[in-house]
């Protein structure tokens, strides 16, 4: 990957006239097919990052919603201390989702070739949506 | 099940999988993320779904609003786990360049949501008619 450096990388390498850095993306890629010296792609015409940060995005919005679930349930009828101690165990798991996805957004966001995402990390993920059902689960029984 | 002890012990060190083959291109690095991410959805959503049937379908018998209920979490949890244990297994198959693992854990789930879903509308158009 020899023009990657930075978020920027795509528009300063890709275009050779050297004002690319403000042009709609548009621009390079019409220019791309000529260009016979660039053996890696100046930037990643699919998006993946962007579309990575959004499916993590769309990951913690759903955990809201089942956080909210949780702490609707748990106040419902009657908050017992045991209930909002599993509601609060619920709001943990939820702010553990979400701190997750800010740290991955920032690392996709930190290079152009981003590092693949580690194994503790989805695991933690995982965990944390299993902890949210087996909050759920005592809160529904 | 050895195989997902195996597994599960990978979860927690990222250096076993590294070591093995060569790093792909992250696109397919990615990719492989966003599909883990999407189950993860799915096993939210199927949390959230239990906390809805709990919820919402006051009128329910107690025994069928936390069986339904308990039903799909259990589906949540293990769409969350088997999602991990897939990430891993085409982490690893795709540095080693080997074929991604075929699955049939998308067959089940839904075999298992359709169960679900049929139950639910013979237990509202029960308690609806009743």
């Amino acid at each position: 990957m020899s023009g990657a450096r930075g978020p920027g990388a795509g528009a300063t390498d890709g275009g050779d006239d050297g004002e690319g850095a403000g042009r709609p993306r548009d621009a390079e890629s019409h220019q791309d097919p000529g260009q016979h010296q660039e053996p890696s792609p100046p930037r990643d015409p699919g998006l993946q990052p962007e579309r990575t940060r959004l499916a993590w995005r769309r990951t913690t919005l759903s955990g809201t919603v089942a956080a909210v679930l949780a702490v609707r349930t748990a106040l419902h009828d009657g908050a017992t201390p045991a209930g909002l101690a599993v509601g609060a165990l619920c709001c943990a798991c939820w702010l553990g989702l979400v701190l997750l996805a800010g740290a991955r957004t920032r690392r996709l966001g930190s290079s152009a070739v981003p590092p693949a995402l580690a194994p503790r990390a989805a695991a933690a993920a995982a965990l944390c949506t299993v902890a949210l059902a087996v909050g759920a689960a005592a809160l529904v029984m | 099940m050895i195989r997902v002890v195996r597994n599960v012990r990978l979860w927690f060190a990222p250096e076993a999988v590294r070591e093995e083959g060569s790093t792909p291109d992250y696109r397919f690095s990615l990719a492989n993320e966003r599909t883990f991410l999407a189950w993860l959805r799915t096993a939210l959503a199927l949390i959230g779904g239990g906390f809805a049937v709990d919820q919402f379908l006051p009128d329910l018998p107690r025994p069928w609003r936390v069986g339904l209920a308990l039903a799909l979490l259990a589906a949540g949890v293990v769409c969350a786990l088997r999602a991990v244990d897939h990430w891993v297994r085409c982490e690893r198959a795709m540095r080693r360049g080997e074929d991604l693992p075929a699955s049939r854990f998308p067959a089940v789930l839904s075999l298992v949501i359709a169960v679900v879903a049929v139950a639910m509308v013979v237990v509202v158009l029960a308690g609806w008619a009743g």
